[in-house]
């Protein structure tokens, strides 16, 4: 056995094993402070994080309205019976195909806020949405009809118990849940609530018309609930908030929605122990159906039939000073029809 | 085929059934959710869940009849529910053959034998029987804090799939939460980590079901043993062994699993499954006299003594709210397995499994945090009572729940009654309207009611400088376009109240609804009011839903809370005079 020796190596004569060794951990850690070094510099932020929250990127909602036909801007259409009524109210507008045309993709925002029956009222009749959709398919040629809403109650619950989400699959259309990824948040310049807020975008985004069906309620803190504040539905978010200025909220929401075309079911309307309802008794048949391009009169000749007037529904003026809409309905010339 | 591989099939067909019973328990339309699966069958099937109720209430719920048969099977065939049907098992098996997969054979052998501290389980299973047992002393079922099925039920509904939804929604709209899930992720964890330092450590150590249908197995007919007294004693049949029972020698028949891996892998078929005893011998469950009193002693004490905090009693905690159709709370105790199934249905995501502030008994029993979730309990839903494998909530019907039809009499189904805190309350404290809670109460009249109060608002008192019209000029500066939001008044010297239409920094005008006559004059005092609709709870109709407490804007504390007094489960809390 020979002593290894430590100072002439067996391999002496070629690189020193030691030496090489070093080089390659030299490298190794060059490599590795380069690394280190240029990991520091890519994320290097002189900033530090901001103020605010401000959300990265603000989405608004598209203008899906129609061009304005003096004449045709709201109808009014008495009658029991909703499918032949809201067929009715629509055809004196011009028809469907004024509306939705062929190759459209609509999206149908009833409210469904409350994991109740269809027959307490709260939310959305489903006949009314499947007649729309069916107008649609059959008369508008949509390529695509979906439905959506933002409840207040579980939303699963809510679209399988009012019987909407049965309906409007059964007639065709995409349900569309509510999922939390498909809010954008959204600021309306010319309001003062509406800021940076939650809103149902995505699904929105991907249509070119948008109707609103609504029934009518009592509504404690705004006096009456119709199709302007169903559009409360698209916020997501704590929007319970907005509830210290009703009417305000109420306003910006018809402003920030520029719906094709909104339908107002008032064939029952819910009197009392509104918005939720919950008894057969909160309920009065008042018979009439509108279908309108403007809301604002919609819902200023939708309060009669709770027993209202325009003068007690603060957001209707509100809303007319900011353009949404006229609060003289009458002065639009409503299109009337009773059927029997 | 080898029966080895007929074993893993069961197990991955068991796995994934049980698997897709935890998907489906959730409400909704699509066809897969919920529409009369079975999916309490696993825990009908688990004979610790009908034994610990028999104890505890002295009655089978029917639907756990179906432990009968395991109980049959497991009497004439074995443990065959710890290796072919238990899905906690199948886990544990799983990742104990991932973890020492790479052993060599000789570790597999020495890792796989047999060990004392195999008789814990007994104890264990004994403590918690004991706990059951004397319901005149005091009885509180807590077999479902270690019994697998629960155990594994409640890690998958609670933690597992909700982690897996809230980045997919695949089964959810909104991200699911559940209080201290991540202890019942930790005791989860735990037990499927402890594979890496003994395969199916659980089992062998802990496991009380297992600890029964090792009791249970005593006398099987067929069992795993040598067909011949002597071997080379190459030990190759213990080295897959999953229960750690030394086939290779004198068997520990009771910790014998049926994975039938010693079958295969005796090179001399000199391993079977057969109805003679081991003719190397035999040993029964390890179950000392002592150990037996002693578990069984403490847990007789220990239900009693965690009753001495009294919080079944008169200590008992008001945010213990239980759902809907839940017994009065010393016979839920007696039933509820700490399964989470309940919660895993619960649509709303109201139902939480508890920590221990109704007792340390009540761990993980559901309680409802009406601040998590979707809506506090939602009126029309009854989904909680109708999965509860042991009737700890009954299968009410929306009849009962809402005090309709035969119920009327009886009145509707109270959980609590809801408190409004009025230093929090934004129209009681802070002079906002707001009224969120009102317009979502969902009975019919509502529970909550208003009443109308006009309030001079701060820096309120303005002086008239002049009159022109519906407008009033005034002397002081205002906050301008802030009144005419339809919530502010005008107060006058007459008593005459006027709502505003709008305002500019220096004037108001008056709304033209309503008749406005020159009500004041130059130099006049008027004030600038806010009305308010200040809610109150009406103790009959409120039936404690919480819905309220969860839409109430005052987002961090609640200005409206449910609290469990008016229960109509208890008699000792209820709050009314009548009914």
């Amino acid at each position: 056995m020979t002593e290894p020796n430590p100072i002439n190596p067996p391999n002496a004569g070629r690189i020193n094993p030691g030496r090489r060794q070093l080089l390659i951990r030299g490298a190794k850690a060059a490599a590795s402070i380069a690394a280190a070094g240029g990991l520091a510099y890519w994320l290097y932020d002189r900033e530090g994080p901001k103020a605010g929250i401000e959300a990265e990127k603000l989405v608004t909602l598209p203008d899906f309205s129609v061009p304005h036909k003096e004449g045709q801007v709201i109808s009014i259409v008495q009658g029991e019976d909703r499918i032949k009524t809201v067929n009715k109210a629509i055809d004196l507008l011009g028809g469907i195909e004024r509306f939705v045309n062929e190759g459209d993709i609509v999206a149908i925002k009833p409210n469904v806020a409350f994991a109740s029956p269809p027959i307490l009222g709260a939310t959305t009749n489903p006949d009314v949405i499947a007649a729309v959709i069916r107008l649609c398919y059959e008369r508008g040629k949509a390529k695509k009809v979906i439905v959506l809403d933002n409840p207040i109650n579980d939303p699963a619950s809510c679209f399988t118990i009012s019987g909407i989400g049965k309906a409007a699959t059964a007639a065709g259309a995409e349900v569309v849940m509510p999922k939390e990824n498909l809010f954008g948040h959204t600021t309306l310049e010319a309001g003062t609530l509406i800021k940076n807020w939650p809103v149902l975008y995505e699904p929105l985004a991907k249509v070119n018309k948008l109707i609103g069906i609504a029934p009518v309620k009592d509504h404690h803190r705004s006096g009456a609930s119709m199709s302007m504040k169903n559009w409360y539905g698209l916020l997501g978010g704590r929007r319970n908030i907005f509830h210290q200025d009703i009417n305000t909220i109420i306003a910006e929401l018809a402003m920030m929605a520029k719906p094709t075309l909104v339908v107002l079911d008032g064939t029952v309307t819910m009197m009392s122990n509104g918005p939720t309802g919950g008894s057969v008794s909160d309920l009065k048949k008042t018979n009439t159906m509108i279908a309108s391009c403007d809301m604002v009169a919609t819902d200023a000749f939708g309060c009669s039939l709770l027993g209202l007037k325009p003068d007690n529904l603060p957001y209707l003026s509100l809303a007319q000073k900011a353009g949404a809409g006229n609060a003289d309905y009458e002065s639009l010339k409503p299109l009337r029809a009773e059927l029997t | 085929m080898k029966i080895t591989t007929v074993r893993r099939i069961s197990q991955v067909f068991f796995f994934v059934l049980f698997l897709w019973f935890c998907i489906v328990a959730t409400v909704g339309d699509k066809f897969w959710q919920i529409r009369n699966w079975p999916v309490n069958w696993f825990l009908q099937l688990d004979p610790l869940v009908a034994i610990g109720t028999i104890l505890s209430t002295q009655t089978l719920y029917w639907p756990l009849l179906w432990a009968l048969v395991t109980i049959v099977i497991t009497i004439i065939f074995g443990r065959f529910f710890c290796s072919w049907l238990c899905p906690f098992g199948s886990i544990h098996h799983f990742v104990g053959y991932l973890a020492n997969r790479k052993r060599k054979v000789t570790e597999k052998i020495q890792l796989n034998r047999y060990r004392k501290a195999q008789s814990l389980k007994y104890l264990v299973l004994f403590f918690f029987l004991g706990m059951a047992a004397l319901p005149s002393l005091a009885s509180s079922l807590q077999t479902g804090l270690l019994d697998p099925i629960p155990l594994v039920t409640r890690s998958f509904n609670l933690i597992l799939l909700p982690i897996l939804d809230n980045g997919t929604y695949l089964t959810s709209v909104e991200a699911r939460f559940y209080e201290l899930g991540w202890l019942i992720l930790a005791v989860f964890g735990t037990a499927v980590l402890l594979n890496l330092v003994i395969p199916r450590f659980y089992c062998r150590f802990v496991c009380p079901l297992g600890a029964l249908f090792a009791i249970l197995s005593r006398f099987s007919i067929w069992r795993i043993g040598k067909n011949k007294s002597e071997c080379i004693n190459c030990k190759l049949c213990e080295k897959a062994c999953e229960g750690g029972c030394e086939p290779a020698g004198n068997i520990k028949i009771a910790e014998c699993v049926l994975c039938f891996n010693c079958l295969n892998d005796c090179k001399h078929d000199l391993i079977a499954y057969q109805a003679v005893p081991s003719l190397a011998g035999e040993t029964q469950a390890d179950i000392s006299r002592r150990g037996f009193v002693l578990s069984l002693a403490s847990g007789v004490l220990a239900a009693p003594a965690i009753r001495l905090g009294g919080k079944i009693t008169s200590n008992w905690y008001n945010k213990v709210i239980r759902p809907p159709g839940a017994l009065a709370e010393e016979e839920f105790l007696k039933r509820c397995i700490k399964c989470g199934q309940c919660m895993r249905v619960c649509p709303t995501n109201v139902l939480q499994p508890a920590g221990i502030e109704g007792g340390l008994e009540g761990l993980w029993t559901p309680i409802l945090n009406n601040r998590i979730g979707s809506s506090g309990c939602q009126l029309n839903c009854v989904a909680c009572g109708q999965v509860c494998p042991t009737s700890a909530i009954r299968p009410i019907t929306l009849d009962e729940k809402k005090g309709l039809g035969e119920f009327a009499e009886k009145g509707p189904i109270k959980l609590g009654t809801a408190f409004v805190d009025r230093n929090r309350c934004l129209p009681w404290s802070m002079d906002k309207p707001c009224i969120v809670c009102q317009e979502n109460c969902p009975v019919s009249p509502k529970a909550i009611y208003t009443q109308e109060v006009f309030n001079t608002i701060r820096d309120g008192i303005v002086t008239v400088s002049a009159i022109e019209g519906r407008t009033i000029r005034t002397t002081e500066n205002l906050p301008a376009d802030r009144f005419g939001t339809g919530d502010y008044y005008i107060l006058f010297g007459n008593g005459e109240r006027h709502k505003i239409a709008a305002n500019t920094d220096s004037s108001i005008e008056i709304s033209s609804s309503g008749t406005f006559e020159k009500s004041a004059s130059q130099g006049a005092k008027i004030e600038v009011q806010v009305r308010l609709q200040r809610p109150y709870i009406d103790l009959e109709k409120c039936i404690g839903c919480g819905v309220c407490e969860h839409e109430c804007p005052v987002s961090g504390k609640r200005a409206i809370r449910v609290s469990a007094e008016g229960e109509t489960r208890s008699m000792n809390r209820r709050l009314l005079l009548k009914g």
